[in-house]
């Protein structure tokens, strides 16, 4: 199960880099929320996917007698998600502004901190 | 309950002495900008009140920060663990030298940011949240600072982002908008690498204490197996996104000089340089072996970024996105020290930290009065400073020397251990780039005080006229501005003239990173 969770993750780490290669803002979110749910599942499949195995220890043993999915990475991924996803809504509320206030969605042309054309410093002392 | 007929030591688990009071010292910047930040937030609408509400934690951080680098210095490193749990299960927060002294720099910074700010971020700045932000921005760089746990620093890491993310859009300008999108992608996407990185370390050692991977790391028959690279690499490359090395450092020419210019100050002093801390700490104390399997990479890179950083500089016609360049060659110093990873070179680099963060805080606050004085942040339209104010004038000089490193100012004395070490490590190539960049900085410095000072007015005054009204009444700044940038001026100063303690401090720091024995002991007790 793992082998065919990785290969999908970097299917998903492919689509999240293809999409923030564009210059519209707009795929470079979804880029930006694909990268963050591939991240989340890498964690998530690096502490192994066990179904129904409690991570318990019985009482005679000091480590699980039988395989089972690590909780700590899930407690990670947790973090990570409510991280990811705040950012993530930030993120469109701040292009949707950029947007409103730039008539723009094309990296290339958000060129108002650095104008294009713009004059050289003065040249000599 | 089943476990009850099981006799439970409790101390195999967990720490069972109580903590003594002053390792409490440890969690209180964090937890003092927490509580500050919250109680500022909640009362935003009283922006009378902001400041002062403000100004008594920052204070209260300098206070606890100069309280932490006091005891770090008495006893060594200091470790204290969440809930109790013996590491590495509980949370660690681990303070040695380096930590203490670049948290409290950073503190006295931000006192000094804050106390500007008070000036200059008006009524509806201070409504939406400057000092909660600024104060939750120290919660995050505090953090970072202290913690000895690695996923613990990526979420510190996201606290002062965000904190940032907030700072940068404050006022809702075109320009901020814009910078902003490309601030907030590229770092997201910084911090996201930090996490894959972090969350493969975990695969290969089960564990997310930094003393514990460190040792882990060191007991590995390959220390520069395959796994290991990988995820050095991607450390690598998270870290240098966060400090803005060549060729991921795009995202701050493009946002730093957008936004209010104290919230400018406060990014180019602190925010690049717990990148670079984050850098020292993963690649000098977990994964020594994969510092020197990638010292010609960052070599490399080092170089790269103080060149490009300084012809950066001197294509700017604008003081602000200048200074942005200018944060960017002190960041190629630092990987420098990193690079040649000698006791000499990590000591040069912690002090280069301590130095950059000063300087270009203040190189910032100056440039907010240059703009205010001249009514332009443009080369072109800025002159007849010097006759405003002849000690501005001055204060800018000695700042624009020393943030090019010429004596007998702060930034002389690292970038001479920063050269020394170069050269006893065999890399002149280093070693000329440090020098070079040094040269180009002061070209560009040099140009900001020659044409926004000495000459007499603006473009097209004749040589040796003085135009009238190139200031206008009045706009000589009031003593808020004032203070601050004299105190980090003074700072600039005492650390160029008297450079012994700072030196000490610095080679302490240097010797707890390459040595981490002490470290090591204070999570784990007698090893």
């Amino acid at each position: 199960m793992e082998t065919g969770v990785a290969v999908l993750i970097g299917l998903f780490f492919a689509v999240s880099v293809y999409l923030m290669l564009s210059k519209q803002i707009v795929r470079i979110m979804l880029g930006i929320a694909i990268l963050g749910n591939a991240v989340n599942m890498m964690i998530f499949t690096a502490g192994r996917l066990t179904r129904e195995v409690p991570p318990l220890i019985p009482e005679a043993y000091y480590t699980p007698p039988v395989t089972t999915a690590n909780p700590l990475p899930q407690a990670l991924v947790l973090t990570a998600i409510v991280i990811s996803f705040s950012f993530f809504a930030y993120l469109l509320v701040l292009a949707f502004r950029a947007y409103q206030e730039l008539g723009t969605d094309d990296a290339n042309e958000m060129r108002v901190a650095e104008p294009e054309n713009e004059q050289a410093p003065p040249q000599g002392y | 309950m089943a476990g009850s007929s099981v006799p439970v030591n409790l101390a195999e688990a967990m720490n069972v002495t109580p903590v003594s009071a002053g390792d409490w010292l440890i969690v209180a910047p964090s937890l003092i900008t927490l509580l500050g930040g919250a109680l500022c937030l909640m009362t935003r609408k009283n922006t009378q009140a902001q400041p002062k509400l403000g100004l008594i934690f920052l204070v209260l951080l300098v206070a606890a920060n100069i309280g932490l680098l006091a005891r770090v210095l008495d006893k060594g490193v200091i470790t204290m663990v969440m809930g109790n749990w013996l590491p590495p299960f509980g949370i660690a927060f681990t303070v040695d030298a380096l930590g203490a002294t670049l948290s409290t720099i950073a503190s006295i910074v931000a006192l000094c940011a804050g106390i500007y700010g008070s000036a200059t971020v008006d009524t509806s700045g201070r409504r939406y949240g400057f000092y909660p932000f600024l104060l939750l921005l120290m919660t995050g760089v505090s953090g970072a600072f202290l913690t000895g746990d690695v996923f613990n620093l990526y979420v510190w890491f996201e606290v002062l982002l965000i904190s940032s993310y907030g700072l940068l859009v404050l006022g809702n300008e075109r320009p901020q908008l814009d910078g902003s999108v490309k601030y907030g992608v590229l770092n997201l996407i910084g911090t996201n690498l930090f996490l894959i990185a972090t969350g493969l370390l975990y695969g290969m050692f089960g564990t997310l204490n930094m003393a514990d991977i460190a040792i882990k790391v060191a007991a590995l028959e390959n220390g520069a197996s395959g796994t290991l690279a990988t995820i050095a690499a991607l450390y690598l490359l998270a870290f240098a996104m966060k400090a803005a090395a060549f060729p991921v450092n795009f995202w701050l020419p493009a946002s730093y000089h957008t936004p209010n210019v104290v919230v400018s100050a406060v990014f180019a002093g602190l925010l690049t340089k717990v990148g670079v801390y984050a850098l020292i700490r993963v690649f000098v104390v977990i994964m020594p072996g994969a510092r020197d399997y990638m010292a010609d990479l960052i070599g490399v890179i080092a170089i790269a970024t103080m060149i490009t950083g300084a012809m950066g500089a001197l294509a700017q016609g604008e003081v602000r996105r200048l200074l942005g360049y200018v944060v960017i060659v002190g960041i190629g110093s630092m990987l420098a020290g990193v690079a040649v990873g000698s006791p000499l070179a990590i000591s040069g680099a912690i002090f280069y930290a301590v130095h950059s963060i000063v300087v270009m805080t203040a190189l910032y606050m100056g440039a907010g009065l240059i703009g205010m004085m001249g009514g332009s942040f443009k080369l072109r339209d800025l002159g007849g400073l010097y006759g405003a104010s002849p000690a501005f004038a001055a204060v800018f000089l000695i700042l624009g020397f020393a943030v090019s490193g010429l004596p007998p100012f702060s930034g002389f004395w690292p970038k001479v251990m920063l050269v020394d070490a170069a050269f006893a490590d065999g890399r002149a190539w280093l070693a000329a780039a440090i020098l070079v960049s040094g040269f180009l900085t002061t070209l560009a410095m040099g140009r900001v005080w020659i044409y926004a000072f000495w000459r007499g007015g603006p473009e097209g005054t004749a040589d040796g006229a003085v135009v009238a009204g190139a200031v206008a009444a009045g706009q000589t700044g009031t003593l808020v501005l004032w203070l601050p940038l004299a105190f980090l001026t003074a700072l600039v100063v005492y650390f160029g003239l008297q450079p012994e303690a700072m030196l000490q401090l610095a080679s302490r720091g240097a010797g707890s990173v390459i040595e981490p024995a002490g470290y090591l002991r204070s999570v784990f007790g007698g090893l």
